[in-house]
């Protein structure tokens, strides 16, 4: 069940230059949350109404806390970002469907989680959860250089890789690169394998094109520009290939059927 | 104290409804606020047809407000009437389908369909800026919004409520058109046709390169709007347009609105149609109105 209140804001600080942390206390929210769902944050004023989608990088149910991991693009992040500890802020959540939707697949023992940039937050979650589960955790992370962000959280769960743009850590190059680099998925391993990423549109279409490549079982999570975050307002919908619960069509709500998608369902 | 309201001969038990397109068929919201609280719930645009709508980005923030270019995505009445209708039925609320068009024919098609069902009244969209064929295309033609409104009168069953555009030189001749054809109401208003630059991708914010603005930076517009179609038509006016709280709706009752839709601030607040029931009866008990009809149109 979603909640919408008003929540205190328990630590918050600059990982680096414009990637900010902020942990919540958000005792329901946090009982609640799976690995790749997001809550939406609200600015203090109607000037900038909409909610601002950020996934949930970790939570802590024993203490009801709630870490989100954002980068400031625009007013309301870096409204977000200028709050202190003890400050409140309205959180509407958790929303969405997960990696969840992987349990529903395969039972493959070898998990590669991939993020890209602000696409990485969501997979620390999602490693602590499939290693808790027994699974092999690879993560390939892709950042612009080697000034990362979470990598010493994700090594706490993972076996981490990461690919830069200006090769100054690791591959150099895409997650893609790092992939085949690393020889992360050998021959015959097809099976065994899931992808699980989030990232910017290029590095998902290239993973998408990986996964039809070597038949393996990929969940991408999708970003849109975002209205209620409810499912009503059909703002943020992607283009499937089966028809949506909805309306019938082929549009499924990145809000609500997403964001975590089956590649082999969308029309990338 | 007295709250409801008769808006085109169906009574509400208060005058706070939802604004078509903003609040799905209630169910998303049933979440966060208990629908029989609520004068009414005014569905999404339902066609006769599942409409696949426009691609994305289909909206974009701006100050006070938002743009957006849906392009009136919905399931078509089949699925509509086995689907949202007997939800909504499940709560003491009035329930208002909002019905869109490619042609006057798909009008009168949806319209009799409905005349076969339980919704307490219909609100005919002919003002969608985001949609080529119908919507907006008969909204800003007082000949063409005379016909439509004659034609679906023939077969309705329930009372007709024309949806109005801004997007005309003078909105007033709209709503005349609309009285005149026999419409029991007329809602106003619709998005206003707004652009937005991405200037860091260069090109248009929404695919569908215009939008509808809708929000708070559109209210006093509505509130003009309303108050000089007030003084036009005699049949009663469903007031809308950048309402976000109890203030903003007794604006558009005392403008003469019998009854007003929240929108875009359900967006920022998934509860704020319940707030502004409460706050309406507030309004009322700090000022000793006995019963909200007072309100209606009192500043002349």
């Amino acid at each position: 069940m979603k909640r919408y209140e008003s929540l205190t804001i328990l630590e918050s600080s600059c990982l680096q230059e414009g990637i900010y942390s902020m942990t919540l206390d958000a005792r329901a929210i946090a009982q609640e949350a799976e690995p790749g769902q997001f809550v939406c944050l609200y600015t203090d004023d109607l000037s900038r109404l909409l909610p601002r989608p950020i996934s949930i990088c970790d939570v802590d149910k024993e203490t009801g806390t709630l870490r989100l991991v954002y980068r400031t693009v625009g007013f309301g992040t870096k409204e977000f970002s200028g709050k202190s500890a003890g400050d409140t802020i309205t959180v509407l959540g958790p929303i969405g469907t997960g990696y969840s939707k992987v349990a529903e697949g395969a039972e493959a023992p070898k998990r590669i989680l991939v993020g890209g940039g602000i696409g990485i937050p969501p997979m620390l979650l999602l490693a602590k959860e499939w290693k808790q589960a027994g699974y092999e955790v690879i993560a390939v992370l892709g950042y612009r250089t080697k000034d990362t962000f979470l990598l010493d959280d994700m090594e706490k769960y993972a076996t981490c890789y990461v690919a830069t743009d200006d090769g100054s850590l690791g591959t150099y190059g895409t997650v893609i690169d790092a992939i085949r680099e690393n020889n992360l998925i050998p021959n015959g391993a097809e099976n065994e394998t899931v992808i699980a990423a989030c990232g910017p549109m290029p590095m998902l279409r290239g993973l998408a094109g990986l996964a039809a490549e070597r038949n393996v079982s990929t969940y991408v999570s999708l970003e849109e520009r975002m209205a209620c975050g409810v499912g009503a307002c059909l703002g943020c919908i992607t283009k499937t290939k089966s028809v949506d619960a909805h309306s019938h069509v082929h549009n499924a709500r990145i809000c609500t059927e997403g964001p975590v998608f089956d590649v082999k369902e969308l029309c990338f | 104290m007295n709250t409801s309201v008769n808006l085109a001969g169906v009574i509400l038990k208060n005058p706070v409804l939802t604004a078509s397109g903003t609040f799905g068929s209630g169910i998303e919201y049933s979440e966060f606020v208990d629908l029989s609280k609520l004068g009414g719930v005014v569905t999404k645009g339902v066609a006769i047809t599942p409409w696949e709508g426009n691609p994305t980005p289909r909206v974009a923030e701006t100050t006070g407000g938002m743009l957006n270019a849906i392009g009136l995505q919905n399931p078509g009445l089949d699925v509509f009437c086995e689907r949202d209708l007997p939800f909504l039925s499940k709560f003491d609320t009035a329930i208002v389908v909002n019905v869109c068009g490619h042609s006057e024919e798909e009008y009168v098609k949806a319209v009799e369909r409905l005349a076969e069902t339980n919704a307490d009244l219909l609100e005919i969209n002919i003002s969608c800026p985001n949609v080529k064929e119908g919507g907006i295309a008969f909204g800003t033609n007082a000949a063409k919004i005379e016909e439509i409104t004659r034609a679906v009168k023939k077969v309705a069953r329930q009372p007709i409520i024309m949806k109005l555009s801004p997007n005309v030189t003078d909105i007033t001749e709209m709503a005349l058109a609309a009285q005149n054809g026999g419409a029991d109401a007329v809602s106003l208003i619709n998005t206003i046709t707004g652009m937005k630059i991405d200037i860091n991708r260069r090109t248009f914010a929404l695919a569908n390169k215009t939008g509808g603005l809708s929000g708070p930076a559109i209210k006093p517009v509505a509130v003009r709007m309303v108050y000089q179609v007030a003084q036009k038509v005699s049949i009663p006016i469903l007031g809308m347009g950048g309402i976000a709280c109890a203030e903003d709706a007794l604006e558009f009752l005392m403008a003469g609105a019998t009854a007003v839709s929240v929108g875009t601030a359900n967006f920022h607040n998934p509860k704020v149609t319940e707030e502004i029931v409460e706050g309406i009866e507030a309004y009322m008990k700090r000022n000793r109105i006995e019963d909200i009809n007072e309100l209606i149109g009192c500043v002349k």
